[in-house]
């Protein structure tokens, strides 16, 4: 390794874009980091240093190459293309490619867009008129996390086509629904956009997070002074370094150590950081760093944290139980034990993780006059002012002295919610007065931070003889793994959710949040529903296979809807829009049935039980060994926090030089809240959206306007927004002294009011303005009415729910147990969609996220801590997806709007593993359905249906 | 003759005489395409000292080639020499003789489109993983591989070169330079499947190469069947091919009616891992078999 670093630093001379370059580094060194830290071309990102991402992916003469796994010296002499050489002649003009992804919305978050225009790149430049196949195999090795790739695909083949398929964004309509591009997208596309890994101030030191290799242990350090001047170290940074050190989600429970204080809970935690130049930690050889650590018996799965005797996580929980979840509604034993139907089941889930394409990075600095310094953090983040508040507890300061600054996060879905870097950035920038960077690795990302929580579930579903739902008999475990982080909120999601979006009188709901030393478990896109939907629609179907009914129909028959009670006694009365959902998918569903079933009957058999167990037998089916199925399921969701307050805040001033400029608190993680929030405003303000600038997420600069999570950006802070924009626009209509039906906007400096035949006018620029350069403000809050839950979980814990149902049809390989999901429809109550584009955008994502969820994600800690065991699916696994949009105007909703970040995920799993059962007669109740589980419950079909 | 590009940590040589006299004198990390040598680092850059194969022309020629020696029959058996640092797309685009298409099918299976723009068919040999495709690819065209050191060079059969679990019979300066494969009969066809959990960058958790020849009267006359990722090294068929040489047609398509003979598997030892438990693999390396056979009597 050293050798490597103070080999001689000769010079390499290559061209990049278009321009002769030199390198004066190790000709060893990866081509990626050469580009970003030597020629400062960040528009290329890492996602993993393993090529199993592709997130930076650039042209080697004209041909596309992972610039992680190329030297430096092999490009001596050659071309490199980064995505800032894409754009035409000048910097300033898009290529069409560009262009094509801004307009189609193919780029969310951002983070892999680069890679996916250089891998098209080199597509375009073989193929002028690709076909979806070679789009495919182009951007095959490039994974995105948040778009499911399709309007990717759509952008790509776009520019072989005659006719772009494109909705087309019409500019003189209303702001809101509009399909208005992004308005990050040209920084996305063009490489601008920073990220946490692609900003930091010139003197920054770095950090290296030292982790503990056991699930439980404690540690003790020998001489870490003669180890920092061996190892040519700036210090160190232990548990000591913070005064408060622990954090938590919910301040009653803060329960997580930055850095573990003499015992470690999980394998991954960190328990040292060290502090110094990039290449001394890089070059670090590990064994030398002073640390012991003294194994201790470790509590791994819900069975060993739940047996008798087990030890306990922590002290304060002697029996590993964080909280529990109840709901009790009408009397579920009674009526199940008298209920003509009734089916049970059991259902397991997986540790699944986020896998944004985004490592953990940002910096942090500490400046000011001696005792009035303030800590400045840049940071990727969901949740901007929970950072700064939590941050000042653990240090000790008041929240004026802590700014967050969120960079652009490459991907969330609730993975930075919880604090990572953050409190390690700040102990190491208030003990050492330099600025500190950290740029998380892949593997201790994916070690070190929170997963979706394994669930393990039973349930019983009860109905009268003519298909009435009747009772839900609930109760699951989740393992929320070392620290409490969403434990609690998972807990008491669940039980709200578990009898689905169904009207069911009688319901019982029990959840515990389990302790173990496994990875921690915290939010991910659903809070626990993914988990519960999966078992409630497993019955469900069951249930209408017994009855003999569509598995639509007999939903449909059962859906809530305007008017109805919810388990927790709330009455809906509007925007229930399940039953519009299913009659969107009805024409499609039935014809897909039918397909299927000639499908099935050209290779084989016609359907039925009878022959599915026939088709069964391994050893007879080599040549024609497909089977495909149709399956359906339901959702529903809460949007906002279940309970708890969330209000939202929002700003809105109008400039002397006639120009709008909103405070956007509602931090974008890829999911549009910096394009939505001004299409709104607009709205509110009756004023083109183009009017309307802005300032995103800075805790210094915006209102408070709560997290990235509960898919509640678009309802509460949007309504937020809304007021803002009302508020300003009664304020200058105020001053115009014009009445409320008036029309205002502006005109270069000037405002001007309009209201049947009488214009009045008003010059800005001589204003009076605020510090900010405001002449007015507008101000908005929302907090979403609800009320609390009783002992019996009964109350109303959300202002309104979103709805979906969603089929899919699948296409097993009998053989090996492999299922290709080849379209999905997804029907969707989103209220109104203030930007359809990028609600399709989410259902994408989700849907892409469902399918993983299903078949193929598992995180094993240890095992899996990389993008090549850990598998997502790639742009090769998608299916064809057609959405429906159902608009059901929420009336406390902005515009009618509702979420569907999370209701976007929550429906497809469920619909695939119904789909296989109707494919293969086999219900499998674990995910993901991996080719080795489906293939030996096939098998075990076969020597039943063997059996005498 | 172009100076040698080199100093301490890295060195860059353009002729191969240049190569193998440098990794002579020095023990190297050769780096090839880097696909799979990188990732198996930490840190920034490669430990030194690296000696890069990225200039050698000379290993990444693809040309037909008299045998060695004298071949059974009296007559030369021809040869196709792949250079060793010729990457998967090369192969993917070349010309390549009848019978050898299951390398071409796998040169599209391997990775992804990046890796497959900078991965070589040498790296992938002696990287020797048990799940590289490359590898029951050329065992069933019973490849050899050509070891190259200054003054020296030796031909192994693929079987002996690669002794493990990422473990070869490459000595210290020596360096690989060629894949050679006996150009196959008249009438040969070669397929390569995969299994693995998704599309695209994928690791395979089951691999199949066949290689086979119908002979005039539709007899199977040759046949070669190597499944990888089911040992730590891939590993051929031999009793399975035995029972299925001399087979007509049509008792193959019989054979292919029923289960495989779990005995013909014996060569596979799979283990469990987060890409399927040992059973699935061994009931799945039988089933791809009977794919394959099914296929290649299909095309045939």
């Amino acid at each position: 390794m050293n050798q490597a670093s103070s080999s001689e630093l000769k010079v390499t001379r290559f061209r990049v874009n278009g321009q002769a370059r030199e390198a004066v580094t190790a000709p060893s060194t990866r081509l990626s980091q050469v580009l970003r830290d030597e020629l400062g071309l960040t528009g290329t990102k890492v996602g993993c240093d393993a090529g199993d991402c592709g997130a930076c992916t650039v042209l080697l003469n004209g041909v596309q190459v992972c610039s992680c796994l190329v030297a430096l010296g092999q490009c001596a002499g050659a071309e490199v293309t980064t995505v800032e050489g894409l754009a035409q002649t000048g910097a300033n003009e898009l290529s069409a490619l560009q262009r094509s992804f801004v307009q189609h919305g193919a780029a969310q978050c951002g983070i892999c867009t680069p890679g996916m225009l250089m891998a098209a790149a080199d597509l375009l430049r073989r193929h002028r008129t690709p076909t979806r196949e070679q789009v495919l195999d182009a951007i095959g090795g490039v994974l995105c996390r948040c778009t499911g790739y399709l309007k990717i695909v759509e952008a790509i083949l776009a520019l072989g086509q005659e006719r772009v398929p494109v909705q087309p964004d019409c500019d003189d309509g209303a702001p809101v629904g509009r399909r208005m591009p992004r308005r990050d997208a040209v920084s996305k596309v063009s490489g601008t956009e920073l990220f946490g890994a692609d900003h930091a101030p010139e003197d920054a030191l770095w950090i290296r997070v030292i982790r503990s290799p056991h699930p439980s242990c404690q540690f003790e350090f020998g001489d870490l002074d003669r180890f920092l001047k061996h190892a040519g170290l700036h210090g160190v940074l232990t548990a000591r370094d913070i005064p408060n050190n622990r954090f938590a989600i919910f301040p009653d429970l803060r329960d997580q150590p930055a850095l573990a204080d003499g015992q470690a809970r999980f394998a991954g935690e960190a328990v040292l950081a060290l502090v110094g130049g990039l290449t001394e930690l890089q070059n670090l050889d590990l064994s030398q760093v002073p640390i012991r650590f003294s194994p201790l018996a470790a509590v791994n799965t819900l069975d060993q944290a739940t047996a008798p005797g087990a030890p306990a996580v922590h002290q304060r929980w002697p029996d590993n139980i964080l909280c529990r979840g109840r709901l009790l509604r009408g009397e579920p034993d009674r009526v199940i034990a008298s209920a003509p139907l009734s089916v049970s089941a059991r259902f397991e889930t997986a540790y699944i993780e986020h896998a944004y394409i985004e490592p953990e990075a940002g910096w942090a600095q500490w400046v000011g006059p001696p005792g009035q310094e303030r800590l400045t953090v840049f940071a990727c983040t969901q949740t901007p002012y929970m950072d700064r508040d939590e941050l000042a507890w653990m240090f000790g300061l008041d929240g004026s002295r802590v700014r967050i600054i969120p960079s652009a996060v490459g991907g969330g879905f609730g993975g930075k919610l919880d604090m990572s870097i953050q409190p390690l950035l700040a102990a190491g920038a208030i003990k050492f007065g330099r600025p500190m960077r950290i740029v998380y690795g892949r593997a201790e990302s994916m070690q070190s931070t929170t997963k979706r929580h394994p669930a393990r579930m039973r349930a019983t579903l009860a109905a009268d003889d003519t298909g009435r739902m009747l009772a839900y008999d609930f109760s699951g475990d989740f393992n929320t793994g070392a620290y409490a982080s969403w434990g609690p909120t998972v807990a008491n999601r669940v039980p709200i959710h578990a009898c689905g979006p169904y009207r069911v009188g009688n319901v019982r709901a029990l959840t515990r949040a389990i302790f173990t030393n496994d990875a921690i478990a915290g939010a991910f896109r659903g809070f626990g529903v993914p988990q519960s939907t999966l078992l409630n629609e497993t019955l469900v179907d069951q249930l209408a296979q017994r009855l003999g009914e569509d598995p639509l129909e007999f939903r449909y028959r059962n859906a809530l809807r305007a008017g109805d009670s919810t388990a927790t006694g709330q009455q809906l009365s509007a925007s229930v829009g399940l039953q519009a959902c299913l009659e969107a998918l009805r024409p499609a569903w039935r014809e897909a049935r039918k397909r299927v079933e000639s499908f099935n009957g050209k290779a084989h058999e016609p359907m039925g039980d009878q022959v599915v167990e026939d088709l069964a037998d391994p050893h007879r089916r080599h040549r024609t060994a497909k089977r495909r199925g149709v399956g359906i399921a339901c959702m529903w969701y809460g949007i906002g926090n279940t309970v708890i307050a969330n209000p939202s805040s929002m700003s809105v001033g109008l400039r002397r030089d006639g120009r709008f400029m909103l405070y956007n608190g509602a931090v974008d993680i890829g999911q549009g809240t910096y394009t939505i929030m001004p299409q709104i405003v607009a709205q509110a303000l009756g004023v083109p959206v183009d009017l309307i600038d802005q300032i995103t997420a800075d805790t210094d600069l915006t209102l408070d306007a709560g997290k990235s999570s509960a898919s509640r950006q678009t309802f509460v802070s949007g309504n937020a927004a809304r007021g803002a924009g009302e508020d300003l626009r009664a304020k200058l209509l105020a001053f115009l002294g014009m009445p409320h039906t008036a029309q205002i906007c502006t005109e270069g400096s000037a405002l001007f009011g309009h209201d049947r035949g009488e214009t009045r006018r008003v010059e800005l620029a001589a204003l009076p303005a605020d510090a900010n350069g405001d002449v007015a403000l507008g101000l908005g809050y929302f907090d979403p009415p609800t009320v609390p839950l009783d002992a019996d979980g009964q109350g109303v814990p959300y202002a309104t729910y979103g709805f979906a149902a969603q089929f899919a049809e699948v296409e097993v390989d009998i053989d090996f147990g492999t299922v290709r999901v080849l379209q999905v429809h997804a029907a969707h109550d989103v209220g109104r969609a203030i930007n359809p584009t990028q609600v399709e955008g989410q259902i994408h994502g989700g849907i892409a996220q469902g399918l993983g969820l299903a078949l193929m994600e598992h995180y094993q800690g240890g095992r899996t801590d990389n993008l090549h065991d850990y598998l997502i699916p790639t742009a090769g696994d998608m299916p064809l997806v057609q959405v429906h949009l159902i608009e059901d105007p929420e009336p406390l909703g902005p515009y009618g709007a509702k979420g569907v970040g999370e209701p976007a995920l929550v429906a497809t799993a469920p619909a695939i593993l119904n789909a296989i059962h109707a494919a293969t007669g086999v219900r499998i109740d674990l995910v993901p359905v991996t080719p080795d589980r489906l293939l030996a419950a096939l098998d075990a079909q076969w020597a039943a249906s063997q059996a005498p | 003759m172009p100076a040698v590009r080199s100093d301490s940590g890295w060195m860059q040589p353009v002729e191969l005489d240049q190569a193998l006299m440098l990794l002579h004198q020095t023990p190297a990390t050769v780096l090839a395409g880097g696909t799979d040598l990188f990732p198996s680092i930490a840190g920034a850059a490669l430990p030194g000292p690296v000696l890069d194969l990225s200039q050698l022309q000379a290993l990444r020629e693809l040309s037909v080639l008299p045998a060695p020696g004298p071949s059974g029959q009296g007559t030369v058996q021809e040869y196709l020499r792949i250079g060793a640092a010729l990457t998967w797309t090369d192969l993917l685009h070349a010309d390549l003789p009848q019978g050898l298409e299951a390398l071409r099918l796998a040169a599209r299976e391997i990775g992804a489109g990046q890796i497959q723009n900078r991965a070589t068919l040498g790296g992938n040999l002696c990287n020797a993983s048990p799940a590289a495709d490359s590898v029951p690819v050329l065992l069933a065209l019973e490849a050899k591989v050509e070891l190259r050191r200054q003054g020296g060079c030796r031909t192994l059969e693929l079987a002996d070169f690669i002794l493990g679990n990422r473990r070869t019979a490459l000595a210290s300066g020596e360096l690989m330079t060629a894949v050679l494969i006996p150009l196959p009969l008249a009438g040969s066809r070669s397929l390569f499947l995969k299994l693995g959990h998704r599309r695209y960058l994928v690791i395979s958790a089951v691999s199949l190469a066949i290689s086979a020849c119908f002979d005039a009267q539709r007899r199977l006359s040759r046949c070669a069947v190597a499944v990888g990722a089911c040992s730590a090294v891939a590993q051929r068929m031999r009793r399975l091919e035995q029972h299925l040489t001399g087979l007509a047609e049509s008792d193959l398509q019989a054979m292919l009616r029923a289960p495989i003979n779990d005995d013909w598997l014996g060569p596979i030892n799979p283990i469990d891992d987060v890409r399927g438990s040992a059973q699935f693999r061994r009931a799945a390396a039988g089933r791809l078999i009977l794919r394959g056979l099914a296929e290649l009597v299909g095309q045939s």
